[in-house]
């Protein structure tokens, strides 16, 4: 049965049809193919949340995945994330768990803090 | 006083992206003023990502996409100052901030750019009935408590308001541990992006009650419950349709508005979106006055916040050289059937540019329709969409060589012919 799907990748929104040979319609861009194949077959999602610092200035520092998680992985990169403090000085890209919750992928600093 | 060739108000993404485009046009007299004590405005909560497909060709997080503008800015030297909080400006262009160090200060500036985003609507616009309690705040309040400053707002959480603010906010505190029982929207349709519908509600299997709104509030000092109603076709609650959530938070996203106090008050001409009147320029009817992003109309990307911030920091440059005039010839836009506001207000046709860009939204969610643009009631370009909606600002390119004669242009929505 085709499975109907709101493309997530950008702010357009394509509303998508992937059927049961992963053929995808309705995308405006070739980005909407692969997530909807990737969809149907293993859904992810890059998440942003905070750690603690040490920081006299910033409380928490942003932090992503570097790549998409598995969907069914989410809360337990949250609790690890809850875990971590960090000590600054931190920059964009820093690695702050690496394979976090046993995902394959790091989790990154997405700000720079001095002090 | 104090003399300046460009003061900016405002240091985020449209602010920043002025500031770095007017260098770039030769300008290296420049102060940007910015109230909070960091550049970037409200990407340094927006931790979420999606930011900067169009400006860098990839997706980043607010902060990241803030962090590569404020390196443009400090890269050229430009100068600013945090903590710097504008109170009025004249249309002699005297900019009077104060901050803790400077004190009070006057600057006779010879180009202004405004650039000083919006404000959110909060309880006190829309006057829900019930106890007045403490856990009623705006989404991006809550945002900024829990990104910025590590704590959470509340356990139990309802939403009013399908805003994309609201929904970012569901799934944040979802992931945090909280609980969001739902989100209201007074309207048939959700005002914020599809992929937020979906990301942030349906993945986390959050209701979403389309034509429905907070009817009550209940609590004694502090929220306790809500009570919300579906509401009838003129959005006034249905008696016998209420239900009731026990929650110690009620989440607003119900609106953002142009800030655009410092223009307001000295009687520049506003345009429909609630911000100034602008030309293709976006120069207010005072000469080397400017406003760009989002206290010219609210955005939904910020890529096109930076987009018009670099014609705004253009514009000021050619004004500082001297070589922005304004010619007696002119076109008056006009917001027509299913349009909520046009933006530039009109179109110079001696001075405009070859390629003119018109942004606008729609009232309501349409199917099938053409963009109408009519000069002075004859088509002259007409663009066909499937949908368009009111959470999706609409931005059309329409060259100069259309624009044949003074007058009126009206953009319409026009329905399709069935044949």
């Amino acid at each position: 049965m085709p499975t109907e799907l709101t493309c997530i990748i950008c702010p357009n929104g394509c509303h998508l049809t992937v059927d049961d040979n992963l053929n995808v319609t309705g995308n405006k861009c070739p980005r909407g193919v692969a997530y909807g194949k990737q969809e149907v077959t293993d859904p992810r999602r890059t998440i942003t949340t905070t750690v603690r610092t040490n920081s006299k200035t910033f409380a928490v520092c942003p932090v992503k995945t570097r790549e998409a998680v598995a969907k069914k992985l989410i809360f337990k990169v949250m609790e690890e994330a809850n875990k971590t403090t960090i000590a600054v000085p931190v920059h964009i890209g820093d690695v702050v768990v690496k394979d976090i919750a046993g995902s394959g992928t790091d989790l990154v600093a997405t700000r720079d803090i001095e002090e | 006083m104090i003399n300046r060739d460009l003061v900016i108000i405002g240091g985020g993404s449209a602010g920043m992206a002025a500031a770095v485009a007017a260098y770039d046009h030769g300008v290296r007299d420049i102060l940007i003023l910015e109230r909070t004590d960091l550049l970037g405005g409200i990407l340094n909560q927006c931790i979420h990502n999606g930011f900067g497909l169009h400006e860098f060709n990839e997706e980043l997080t607010g902060p990241e996409f803030l962090t590569r503008f404020a390196n443009q800015v400090k890269e050229r030297g430009i100068e600013y100052k945090l903590g710097s909080y504008v109170s009025s400006i004249t249309r002699d262009k005297v900019v009077t901030y104060s901050n803790e160090e400077d004190g009070a200060v006057q600057i006779q500036a010879k180009a202004i750019i405004v650039a000083a985003g919006c404000y959110e609507r909060n309880a006190g616009a829309i006057g829900i009935p019930g106890d007045r309690v403490a856990g009623i705040i705006t989404a991006g309040q809550a945002q900024l408590y829990l990104n910025e400053y590590g704590y959470m707002v509340g356990k139990k959480v309802f939403i009013l308001g399908s805003g994309d603010i609201g929904l970012i906010m569901a799934r944040r505190m979802t992931l945090e541990g909280a609980k969001v029982l739902g989100v209201a929207e007074l309207m048939p349709y959700s005002n914020g992006l599809n992929r937020n519908i979906q990301q942030c509600l349906k993945d986390f299997d959050i209701p979403l009650y389309l034509s429905h709104t907070v009817s009550k509030t209940i609590g004694k000092g502090k929220l306790e419950a809500i009570e919300i109603s579906q509401v009838d076709e003129k959005l006034r609650p249905i008696p016998g349709t209420e239900k009731r959530f026990e929650c110690d938070t009620l989440l607003l996203s119900i609106g953002l508005i142009p800030n655009n106090g410092l223009l307001d008050n000295i009687g520049v001409a506003q345009g429909r979106s609630r911000g100034s009147a602008v030309n293709e320029h976006l120069e207010t009817e005072i000469d080397g006055i400017f406003s760009c992003g989002n206290v010219l109309h609210v955005h939904d990307l910020v890529d096109w916040v930076v987009s018009e911030g670099k014609v705004a920091g253009e514009a000021a440059a050619l004004y500082l050289e001297g070589k922005l005039n304004r010619g007696s010839k002119k076109i008056v836009t006009v917001a027509g059937d299913g349009v909520g506001y046009v933006v530039p207000a009109e179109v110079d046709l001696e001075e405009a540019p070859e390629k003119l860009q018109f942004k606008f939204r729609c009232r309501k969610p349409t199917k099938n329709v053409y963009i109408t643009y009519s000069l002075n009631g004859n088509v002259i370009k007409r663009f066909y969409k499937q949908t368009i909606i009111p959470s999706e600002m609409e931005i059309d390119p329409i060259p100069k060589s259309l624009l044949t004669e003074e007058g009126t242009l009206t953009v319409s929505l026009t329905p399709k012919e069935v044949k």
